[in-house]
């Protein structure tokens, strides 16, 4: 495995127990009195789960088990690859810290690191999307086999 | 990777590309709002990343790794495979498209119905390959 | 592939049908009124989507092809992983019959069976951390 991907995998893993610890205390909220802060955490408790647990264990897994692109160009997705992991999950942390606050102090401070982590994400996206589209593609062997074939 | 896959694939990505987009203007317009009619692309945020993004994924890859057979066709019949592809992004606009359009709910019930049809088609093209090595 | 991750896989497909199903009943119920606790349908498919069909599929996929971990044990240990196919899938059970006694009645009954649930599922979420960690290793 790739050290990319064994970052990624690895970061999801602790999202993934951090989403449903997050879930445990969404669920005790209703029944023992907890923090404010938790009343807000709601879409905190999805985006952990599905952009840093699941999307997260894909873009690792992708990276690892996805040919190669062609013609290649490791060094520049090697740079795109970690800028995608760096760019996702500083926006998701300061999504977690600053959504719950935004929601209970409108118009403040917190609001703008919203923006910052929307950003953020946004790009990472974009980031790994460049570096995943040219590697889902058919093996050149087996193309170049099939074109034979086809003479 | 067989063409199917890469289709599916392709297309889970620019899922991605269009579902992040959404979710960061609706977040950004949450931080600090500009512009309040965002907030109705959350059907279709959600509906392009669960069901576009990760399912279509998910199909792409299993029809590409699931264990093959050791004779031609080694995937079996594909067919529930393609029919899948054709429904799932079917189905997805049907049910995201009337929120934000205003179209009537019928419309989103028929799309939700197309896509059971494609978890269904995929499931009996996969079954089958999921076995171990003594087949 | 292992038994373990054909069960995961298999369950995993099942619960895709049931997500898309429950997607359904979701739109043609509320003004029906047909299915008792139909108010939570929607929270129903995100739990099954997240939980039962990804989650699932993945815990499947890891333990079928992330590199073996040694020659005595390749995948962990199988009762770990067998630990984290129960209570992923206990608790998943849990969750739904919470979310459905919710919807039907006010009584803390329901909110109690949730918060156990989500106990199962963090178990279930450790169990496959645990035995899956070590395995995430380059050559």
């Amino acid at each position: 495995m790739p050290q990319l991907t064994r970052a990624f995998i690895k970061i999801s893993f602790i999202y993934l127990l951090a989403a449903l610890l997050l879930g445990l205390l969404l669920a005790l909220r209703q029944l023992v009195s907890l923090p404010a802060f938790l009343t807000a955490a709601g879409p905190v408790y999805f985006h952990l789960f599905l952009v840093g647990w699941l999307t997260q264990l894909i873009f690792g897994t992708i990276y690892w088990l996805f040919p190669a692109a062609n013609p290649p160009r490791p060094r520049a997705e090697k740079w795109l690859g970690w800028t995608a992991l760096i760019l996702l999950n500083a926006g998701l942390l300061l999504r977690v810290v600053a959504e719950p606050l935004a929601t209970l102090r409108p118009g403040t401070f917190w609001g703008w690191l919203l923006v910052v982590s929307a950003v953020c994400q946004w790009l990472g996206g974009f980031a790994y999307v460049a570096v995943v589209w040219p590697r889902s593609r058919e093996r050149t062997r087996k193309r170049r086999r099939r074109s034979q074939e086809a003479v | 990777m067989p063409p199917l896959s890469i289709w599916f694939v392709r297309t889970a990505l620019l899922y991605l590309a269009l579902g992040f987009t959404f979710g960061a203007l609706m977040l950004s317009n949450k931080g600090v709002p500009y512009a309040p009619e965002l907030w109705r692309l959350r059907s279709l945020h959600i509906e392009i990343l669960m069901i576009g993004w990760f399912i279509q994924f998910a199909m792409g890859v299993a029809f590409w790794i699931f264990p093959r057979w050791w004779q031609e066709p080694r995937r079996g019949d594909e067919r529930g495979a393609y029919l899948a592809y054709g429904l799932l992004n079917i189905g997805i606009w049907l049910v995201a498209l009337p929120p934000l359009l205003g179209w009537a709910e019928p419309i989103v019930t028929t799309g939700r119905m197309v896509e059971v049809a494609a978890a269904i088609a995929f499931a009996t093209h996969i079954w089958p390959r999921s076995v171990g090595r003594e087949g | 592939m292992p038994p373990l991750s054909r069960w995961f896989i298999k369950t995993a497909l099942l619960y895709l049908v049931a997500t898309f199903v429950t997607g359904v009943l979701a739109v043609l119920d509320p003004p029906l009124q047909a299915i008792p606790g139909s108010g939570r349908l929607a929270i129903i498919y995100y739990h099954l989507f997240m939980l039962g069909w990804v989650s699932q599929l993945i815990f499947g996929v890891a333990n079928w092809m992330f590199p073996v971990r040694s020659r005595e044990a390749p995948r962990g240990n199988e009762q770990v992983g067998w630990a984290s196919y129960g209570l992923l899938n206990g608790g998943l059970a849990l969750l739904l019959i919470g979310e459905m006694l919710r919807a039907a009645s006010s009584g803390p009954a329901a909110l109690w069976l949730i918060v156990l649930a989500y106990l199962a599922l963090l178990l279930a979420g450790l169990a496959f951390v645990l035995n899956t960690w070590g395995r995430i290793k380059g050559h």
